[in-house]
């Protein structure tokens, strides 16, 4: 069967339109035009003739047995192809990123408000949920597993999966743990070394992705048996390897598409809907498109874990870090998700960028009947930052000290060792940054004179005319690791084609690198025309066709991926001088390309390419690996865990209307240590959007969780900031090279997103004199209403 | 039943209208323009803003029938005849606006219908304009440079003839 998508092709021939700029320019996006005229196809767009739409059955209890689940009536309705059960998988019912713990439908059970019972495709969406409401479930409603106490103790309150049910997982409602003990750990001799203690709890709610596109894809089953699946993601080839043991198909005749995506940030780690689109299109004999509309997207995929944590630091007079003592608790959910490694990060890096000889650490992610959390921006370090940088303010108020001061006197830098005992083997300017935050110029004071009451925290509700507003400022420095950690073989795959089209060399750049918004797709044609001296690079469509590339997160993509095209278009053009070297017998060692010629650096032009390539292509595949690292030692927390490191440093400047309790966040400063920008434009893009997220988690992006029930499932009641809750945010972006990392780069997008959250709150603080312990911080916080 | 409208300045129809579709959905799965995007459905995002009657609205919030004889005007109604960006579109492209896009026909729309009524904007004037179309990608920087960087050109574009 031929698939036609609607405009799938487009959006490869604008890509292939070329720009001239190579590494450290900042060219335009490949995708831009089609973007900008509506007519690139996200998945949302797929489109296929005689294509039916698929929709899911969820369940709206969060822990229940399921007594019975009778299709009969749905099947009926007119316009409904199919109506599946697990009982129609044909092959494993479970799947899982790193644990298959997750069934593709429920069996017997449902563990979480939202969880897919059935599976319906019809004729037309609101067939599909017609047929949705006539499928006939009985429940018996258990209590769920839902808060720490009560995961904690199984024996009363049950298990969220029964223990015969795991395999090589977890214990108890426990998911995974990890402890880290550094220096003398945190006994009574060391805590008397401290002239100041300072212990609190911290809350971190639940936030969400909220990308725009939906999760969607077109299933179009093919000729040979298999599946051929237009999806938006971030791994192709992860989504494969968990496809295709459902579907009961060897992986190759499971071939994934990158179609359009609308963002990301983690929340398309996870499979949503490509099992469901791929068993309805295979039972069916029909394309199947899925669209999640916002409601079914809360509950379709996981989201930042929420943390409980218990910080304890002791600081000397002079304002030396003494002892640091932690216990972060992530409440998982249901499904095991990524929270085996949201722990190794969070344990790993929870104590922040400081130098502390002694400390202790215990970070666990729970199973309960909430909904599952997995892979979010920053990915277990944006909870501990908020706990550590809030304590880092308490304590410098405790010994009378500038709290960047105490940071400054405290912060590692290269050459010191993480609490995991692992050397800083790269530029780690985390006192400078925070002195390049605190040296940019701050924002004008409020003028009461000249007021426009759409800047106050209200805005256009016209809530105040400058009246009960209070002014604070806040500091905060994060750190994140890039890349996969705790000893995964963390690979890209890229292919790189050089040949003569038009008369002209053109290289052509094949990987299976999920574009999500990032700009990995300009940045690979950069290193192209850098390392080919070509103008001319088109990007091929990432499809499984092309090895893994690894997934669209942990900061790692133009590290990973960008390092594999480097690497292989250094590989074609050495087979390219070689090729000369035979026919020309040239012997000069400094041979390279560069504007469309074979050179020596020395002797100037040898020959054109187009010539030396004739009607022969090069086309070369190459894979990079990063250095190796090791799994954390379950009990000590000692190793080689993280490839690398990247540090950001933020300034908020908030006023903070105290009489009602509104914030509004005047300026947002960000200092970043990129390593080596590749695009700047990109680069800078990417801090804002990090820094915005962290704004949301600071002031108002919550799911509302009661009772193991999702709240406010809908952009009505779920809000993440507008263009009038998002400050100025000025960036002044460092680049010292990492000697480990392609051109020295240092991934950039998750960074500021574990440091911006704490600095927003610390200028609440300052404004209003409060606590603030839990975040999103809420009016009733500030006004003590609650 | 049958809807007719026109769209982008063409006369369109579709058959076998549910009376509960929208008019994004018509837009997107009958007439065969994509791009209007289904964020959240419910007028909260602005990713679906179109022209209907030369205002802009959300097309979700828009029952199909309530276009019968109307004019709707998309993203892909801003460039000219010849398929060249309108100014709007180009400055998004231009000051690094677009990340994953998908909020950008929205924006684009609602950016254009800003531009027409106060060619030179204040900030806070295109932060109010703005604040009912979400973007989760750019922190909304870029988007302001691009807002004033095609005021800017527009203004130019003025004195110039």
């Amino acid at each position: 069967m031929s698939t036609r998508t609607i405009q799938g092709e487009k959006n490869l021939q604008d890509i292939r339109q070329a720009s001239k700029d190579g590494i450290g320019g900042s060219p335009l996006r490949p995708d831009g035009t089609l973007k900008v005229r509506g007519e690139f196809a996200y998945s949302s767009d797929m489109w296929h003739e005689d294509m039916l739409w698929g929709m899911a059955l969820r369940s709206p209890h969060p822990r229940a047995d399921i007594l019975s689940v009778d299709i009969s009536e749905a099947l009926k309705l007119p316009g409904v192809y199919a109506v599946l059960t697990h009982e129609d998988i044909p092959g494993s019912k479970f799947y899982g990123l790193e644990i298959q713990d997750q069934p593709a439908l429920a069996i017997d059970k449902v563990r979480y408000h939202g969880e897919a019972i059935a599976i319906v495709a019809a004729d037309h969406p609101e067939t599909a949920r017609r047929a949705v409401k006539k499928i006939k479930v009985e429940y018996e409603v258990l209590n769920p597993i839902v808060t720490e106490e009560q995961c904690l103790a199984p024996e009363i309150h049950g298990y969220v999966h029964e223990p015969h049910e795991y395999k090589s997982h977890g214990s108890g409602n426990i998911c995974h743990s990890q402890k880290l003990v550094h220096g003398g750990g945190v006994t009574d001799e060391i805590r008397a070394l401290a002239d100041v203690i300072i212990k609190s709890d911290y809350e971190v709610g639940m936030q969400d992705q909220a990308f725009l596109g939906p999760e969607s894809g077109l299933a179009v089953p093919a000729e040979d048996g298999g599946i051929d699946l237009y999806v938006a993601t971030q791994w192709l080839h992860v989504d494969r390897q968990q496809m295709a043991p459902v579907l009961g198909l060897p992986e190759d005749k499971v071939r994934l598409t990158l179609a359009g995506v609308g963002g990301a940030f983690g929340g398309r780690e996870d499979l949503s809907m490509q099992i469901h689109a791929s068993l309805l299109a295979q039972r069916t004999g029909k394309p199947v498109k899925i669209v999640y509309a916002r409601d079914e997207s809360f509950f379709g995929h996981v989201h930042r874990h929420p943390a409980k944590m218990t910080y304890e630091h002791g600081v000397t007079r002079d304002g030396r870090l003494v002892f640091a003592d932690a216990r972060i608790v992530l409440d998982g959910g249901a499904y095991a998700s990524a929270s085996p490694a949201v722990v190794g990060n969070a344990a790993s890096l929870g104590h922040g960028p400081y130098n502390i000889p002694n400390v202790r650490m215990e970070a666990i992610a729970l199973y309960s009947n909430n909904p599952s959390c997995g892979a979010m921006r920053g990915f277990g370090a944006v909870q501990a930052a908020f706990a550590y940088e809030s304590q880092m303010d308490k304590l410098a108020e405790a010994i009378g000290m500038d709290p960047v001061e105490l940071r400054q006197l405290n912060a590692m830098s290269e050459g010191d060792s993480m609490p995991t005992g692992q050397v800083i083997d790269s530029p780690a300017p985390v006192a400078e940054l925070l002195q390049r935050v605190k040296d940019m110029p701050l924002p004008p004071p409020l003028d009461l004179e000249n007021l426009d009451v759409r800047t106050l925290p209200g805005a256009l509700s016209n809530t105040s005319h400058g009246e009960g507003i209070v002014r604070g400022i806040g500091y905060s420095v994060g750190i994140k690791n890039v890349g996969f950690s705790e000893g995964f073989d963390d690979y890209s795959t890229a292919r790189v084609r050089l040949e003569v089209i038009g008369g002209e060399p053109v290289a052509m750049v094949h990987t299976a690198m999920a574009e999500v918004g990032q700009g990995g797709v300009t940045v690979h044609a950069q290193i192209a025309r850098t390392e080919l001296g070509v103008e001319q690079v088109t990007i091929h469509p990432a499809n499984t066709e092309v090895g893994s590339a690894g997934s669209t997160s942990a900061s790692r993509q133009t590290y990973m991926t960008g390092g594999a095209v480097k690497y292989a278009a250094e590989a074609v053009k050495a087979a390219l001088i070689e090729k000369g070297r035979r026919r020309y017998g040239w012997t000069q060692s400094d041979i390279t390309l560069s504007g469309g010629k074979v050179v020596s650096e020395s002797a100037g032009p040898l020959v054109p390419m187009v010539d030396l390539l004739g009607d022969e292509a090069i086309d070369l595949t190459r894979e990079h690996h990063h250095r190796p690292t090791v799994p954390f030692d379950k009990e000590t927390g000692q190793g080689f865990g993280h490839v690398q490191y990247t540090f950001c440093a933020n300034r908020a400047v908030v006023d903070v209307d105290v009489e009602l309790g509104l914030v509004k966040v005047v300026e947002l400063t960000a200092a970043q240590d990129v390593g080596k920008a590749l695009n700047p434009l990109s680069v800078i893009g990417q801090i804002q959007g990090g820094c915005t997220q962290a704004l949301g988690l600071a002031v108002m992006e919550e799911i509302i969780v009661k009772d193991g029930k999702v709240r406010n499932a809908s952009f009505t009641d779920y809000l993440i900031p507008t263009i009038l809750d998002t400050p100025p945010i000025p960036v002044d972006m460092l680049e010292l090279p990492d000697p480990n990392a392609p051109y020295g780069l240092r991934g950039v997008g998750e960074a500021p997103t574990v440091s911006a959250t704490p600095c927003i709150v610390a200028a609440i603080r300052q404004a209003t004199g409060k606590a603030l312990h839990r975040i999103p911080v809420r009016p009733e916080h500030i006004t003590g209403t609650l | 039943m049958r809807v007719t409208f026109t769209a982008n300045g063409k006369p369109v129809e579709a058959d076998d209208v549910w009376e509960g579709e929208s008019l994004l959905y018509v837009l997107r799965e009958r007439v065969g323009l994509p791009g209007s995007k289904n964020a959240c459905e419910q007028g909260e995002c602005g990713s679906c803003t179109v022209y209907l009657d030369g205002t802009p609205v959300c097309s979700c919030l828009v029952a199909a029938g309530q276009v019968q004889g109307r004019e709707v005007r998309t993203v892909e109604g801003l460039s000219d005849e010849n398929g060249e960006l309108g100014l709007v579109q180009q400055a998004f492209i231009d000051a690094g606006a677009v990340q994953c896009g998908f909020c950008t026909p929205g924006l684009l729309v609602q950016t254009d219908a800003l531009l027409d009524a106060d060619a030179q904007p204040s900030d806070t004037d295109i932060r109010e304009a703005l604040s009912g179309n979400l973007c989760r990608c750019t922190g909304y920087e870029k988007i302001m440079d691009a807002v004033r960087l095609a005021s800017a050109r527009k203004c130019a574009k003025a004195a110039s003839e």
